[in-house]
């Protein structure tokens, strides 16, 4: 019996064998990324036991962990709370991470490879190991000026610097406190976060990114105008018929203009003065005569249908496939199923700003670590050139008109060149306006591209127009960046 | 069958002492980190508690080279390190939040497992006095086996009909069983090898055993299916199943029993799986364990390894409570989170010299139902710990059973302590010088098989 009992060791050898490997698969090859599986808890009071980086705008922490006496050593902090709250995102024992402190957590909790080396010296001499800190590319006077632009009112704000697409200002409205999530009270936590996420206003959306509710309105029409730019065929003196309301072909039903009357003597207007009264019959004709193929590819070339990472992924905003004429009219006016995120719309004046070239938006700037050396900064990547330079330059021109003696007089600020656009979008009976500016300044040397939305007509109401309502703010988000 | 040296061999007690020192001091190491990692303080009944731990495995040391000098010197202090572990990690998960507290439960069944090993030192001076009761032992087996589909004393825990219980009392009688049956296999065995390995025509290559020759195996296998289906115990099932097979093929050399015996699991298993959803769900989870919306154990045993990692966290400073069944069922993991890969290592180590020993006992052992015991029993233990292990590390699918001597739990510890007792009697048997035996025992031996056909 001696040779099977050996053959049955053979066998045990071979059972154990498999044991040792599986563990070591675990343990070692697969141990990293079992690490970050999402839900992790002992990843998650593993990165309690350290000091986690700092989040900075400017030279201030905006989010900063302090020490605590409990068992999870490290709280983090919001100094600033709400006005930062679509950048940092929030940082919950409970329920994980937002915004940059999740896209930004391998940096933030010291475990990134890129760190590894710097981190040599704190496992020889046994001290734990410091997060790095991001710095993001807001500007606070910005941020600031939009956070209590939108106080009260539902809606969204973005300010890009043109040149390079950093993001000056992201506000969104309502927003959180990320203080409550973090809290260490997992109770407290617990019911902050319930009512939050039950909170029919939505605050832990960021309508700057991922709302994508928002038909754009007429500030859509940048669109059709450098559209029909590029096509060649349109000039800005081109004249455009502009009646007071326009019968969609095959059907009975009429396209009116938001202001009573027609848009020029005789029925006739010229494209810039469409654009500077934001006609719309004219743009509706305009639509019809590009054709849905050449407004939907000037749109893709801007941006829509395609996904960004600023680092939060940001919702593609949305144009319809498969129009009929009467739709096409619609969506030349940013209404049917146009969808767009107040980011998108930014970006599309900032890349008329930056002589046709659109640059990708980006919020962190650069990564330190705990010795303030660089690790990683952001270099300016170019997005897109939706439209040449001359297209831009008109557009430009075209579009301080609105601002001079157009729909956006609300922006113009004394002495600086602005250049805009408004939009007043309907969406559905009932409801009021959402309603929009988007434009940059200074004109002649652009500083700063913004978007801003605000949902329901905002404070106003039924009357709200995006000249009355969304033009100040834009101008006093601007005017912040700009230093006036 | 071994051959007999003129010189008597050593008995290696002295290298069993200076192993057990080892072992004990390991253990109370472990429990002062812990204590120190936890409270920041040595802890108070380090002197006490480690001193009645060293205490027993010394007083069991005695008894050895008393009762059995030439047994194996390296089971004793395995077995004392690997009880001393799986207490100090009982104890550390007692400590941490909201924790049990199962070690003083623990530290009582050490004791009685002890106990129990150290008396059958003494009933049991030859093993083969076990074979008088053959029959009585492969009864009591199977009945143990079924006691908890009795009404009023069987308990259902956790999904399993595994358990009785008597007031606040609980215990696995599957425990105990696997070695009364493993007693009766070796022994019944023994005695039809002969007529399972020589009678049977050919096919397909394979010498076929006649039908009425395949009566033990089915019956083998319909008690493990009946396990599986009326308990819901996969890991019993599977233990017994392949624990029969090895010993079967053990007794009789021919391999047509283990492709039998493969045939037979694998049409089992798939006949569980068609029927049993919650046999489903567990091949479903192992194929992912991160499936959601169902169990999470093994993606939280999975967790705590992989926090592990290479060294471990160390003991006392990693986070084993949030893995359920912390300090029974996945007291592996446990392990692994604390003390790393190498940690785990180390234990599969131990383990694989248990079950190596026992081997070794068994080849060295000079009669046929020794030789068939040791080897079941070593054979049990290696089972039983690729079936809980491998569930944990996605060797296999996840099946509930006790890892020996760590896991929490009385009937277990007490279970394996005996198995100790009864390699340690055997290798003694087997090492031991040989002496003049009593000629009319070695002739029964010789002639049973010859009787019974």
């Amino acid at each position: 019996m001696n040779a099977p009992i050996r053959r049955l060791g053979l066998v045990v050898a071979a059972m154990f064998c498999s044991l040792l490997v599986a563990a070591t698969i675990i343990q070692f090859a697969q141990a990293r990324s079992l690490d970050n599986k999402p839900g992790n808890r002992r990843t998650l009071l593993a990165s309690y036991s350290k000091e986690r980086g700092s989040i900075l705008v400017g030279g201030n922490a905006v989010a900063y962990s302090s020490p605590t006496d409990d068992q999870l050593k490290w709280l983090r902090k919001y100094p600033q709370g709400p006005m930062y709250a679509a950048a940092t995102g929030y940082y919950s024992f409970t329920y994980g991470s937002s915004a940059v402190e999740r896209h930004y957590n391998d940096f933030l909790s010291g475990s990134s490879d890129k760190l590894f080396y710097r981190r040599l010296v704190d496992i020889v001499t046994g001290k734990s190991a410091q997060g790095a800190s991001v710095q993001l590319t807001l500007n606070a006077k910005a941020q600031q000026a939009a956070t209590n632009a939108l106080k009260g009112q539902r809606g969204a704000i973005v300010a890009l610097d043109p040149k390079t697409g950093a993001i000056l200002a992201m506000a969104t409205s309502p927003s959180y406190d990320p203080n409550l999530l973090a809290s260490h009270d997992l109770n407290a936590v617990q019911s902050a976060f319930t009512r939050l996420s039950k909170d029919p206003a939505q605050p832990l959306l960021n309508r700057a990114i991922n709302g994508n509710l928002y038909p754009p309105g007429s500030t859509f029409k940048i669109i059709d105008a450098a559209a029909a730019l590029e096509s060649g065929k349109y000039t800005p003196e081109s004249t455009l018929p502009g009646p007071a309301s326009l019968r969609l072909p095959g059907t009975n039903s009429y396209l009116p203009n938001d202001f009573p009357g027609n848009c020029g003597a005789g029925d006739k207007v010229s494209l810039t003065r469409a654009l500077a009264i934001s006609c719309n019959t004219a743009f509706a004709q305009l639509g019809m005569d590009l054709g849905q193929n050449s407004v939907r590819s000037m749109a893709t070339k801007f941006g829509f249908g395609k996904s960004v990472d600023i680092p939060m992924t940001v919702t593609p905003s949305v144009f319809p496939s498969d129009l009929n004429k009467p739709q096409l009219a619609q969506s030349a006016i940013g209404q049917f199923e146009v969808r767009a995120t107040p980011l998108q719309i930014a970006m599309v004046s900032a890349a008329v700003a930056n002589g046709g070239t659109e640059m990708t938006p980006y919020l962190v700037q650069s990564v330190r670590d705990k010795n303030l050396d660089v690790i990683q900064t952001t270099d300016p990547k170019t997005f897109a050139k939706p439209i040449s330079g001359d297209t831009a330059s008109q557009l430009n021109t075209m579009m301080q008109s609105v601002v001079t003696d157009g729909s956006g007089t609300g922006a113009a600020i004394p002495g600086i060149k602005v250049a805009g656009k408004t939009g007043t979008a309907e969406h559905g009976s009932g409801a009021n306006a959402d309603v929009w500016f988007t434009g940059f300044a200074p004109a002649d040397n652009p500083k700063v591209a913004v978007a801003v939305l605000v949902e329901n007509g905002g404070t106003v109401g039924q009357e709200a127009t995006g000249g009355l309502v969304a033009a100040p703010i834009a101008k006093q988000v601007m005017e912040a960046v700009i230093g006036k | 069958m071994s051959t007999v040296d003129a010189t008597a061999p050593k008995t290696r007690r002295n290298t069993e002492l200076v192993l057990l020192i080892v072992a004990v001091a390991i253990v109370l190491v472990a429990y002062a980190n812990v204590g120190l990692a936890i409270d920041n303080a040595l802890p108070v009944d380090l002197v006490t508690l480690g001193g009645g731990f060293a205490v027993v495995a010394f007083a069991f040391h005695l008894v050895l080279r008393w009762k059995a000098p030439y047994a194996d010197p390296v089971l004793l202090p395995i077995v004392t390190l690997l009880n001393g572990l799986g207490l100090v990690m009982v104890h550390r998960i007692d400590l941490s939040p909201g924790g049990p507290n199962a070690a003083p439960k623990q530290l009582m069944w050490t004791a009685v497992g002890v106990i129990a090993a150290v008396a059958l030192l003494f009933v049991v001076p030859d093993h083969r006095r076990l074979r008088r009761y053959t029959f009585s032992f492969g009864l009591a087996g199977f009945v143990l086996l079924l006691t908890p589909l009795l009404p009023l004393i069987g308990k259902n825990i956790n999904g399993s009909r595994v358990w009785i219980g008597f007031g606040g009392f609980s215990f696995q009688p599957s425990e105990i069983a696997k070695i009364l049956i493993t007693i009766f296999f070796a022994s019944y065995l023994v005695q039809t090898r002969d007529a399972l390995s020589l009678v049977g025509r050919r096919m397909l290559g394979l010498p076929l055993p006649r039908a009425r020759d395949m009566g033990p195996i089915m019956i083998a296998w319909l008690a493990s299916l009946g396990v599986l289906v009326f308990e819901s115990d996969l890991g019993t099932s599977l233990l017994f199943f392949g624990l029969f097979v090895g010993m079967l093929y053990v007794a009789t050399e021919r391999r047509s029993w283990i492709i039998i015996g493969l045939g037979l699991f694998l049409a089992g298993s798939y006949l569980a799986y068609l029927l049993f959803a919650h046999f489903q769900e567990r091949v479903s989870l192992w194929l992912d364990p991160f499936q959601p919306g169902l169990s999470d154990q093994i993606a939280k045993g999975l967790m705590g390894m992989a926090a592990g990692g290479m060294f471990g966290t160390g003991l006392g400073q990693g986070h084993p409570e949030l893995t359920y069944f912390a300090n029974s069922d996945f007291i592996i993991p446990s392990f692994g989170e604390e003390l790393g890969l190498v940690g785990l290592f180390a234990i599969l180590m131990l383990y694989g010299l248990i079950v190596e020993r026992g081997l070794r006992a068994g080849i060295a052992s000079r009669d046929g139902f020794g030789k068939l015991l040791a080897t079941g029993l070593a054979f049990s233990m290696a089972l039983q710990v690729f079936v809980v292990v491998g569930g944990v590390t996605r060797v296999i699918p996840l099946t509930g059973l006790t890892t020996p001597f760590l896991s929490a739990g009385g009937s277990s510890l007490l279970a394996n302590w005996v198995i100790v007792a009864l390699l340690l009697r055997i290798s003694d048997q087997a090492r031991r010088p040989s002496e003049p035996e009593r000629p009319e025992r070695l002739s029964t031996d010789d002639t049973q098989v010859v009787k019974t056909r």
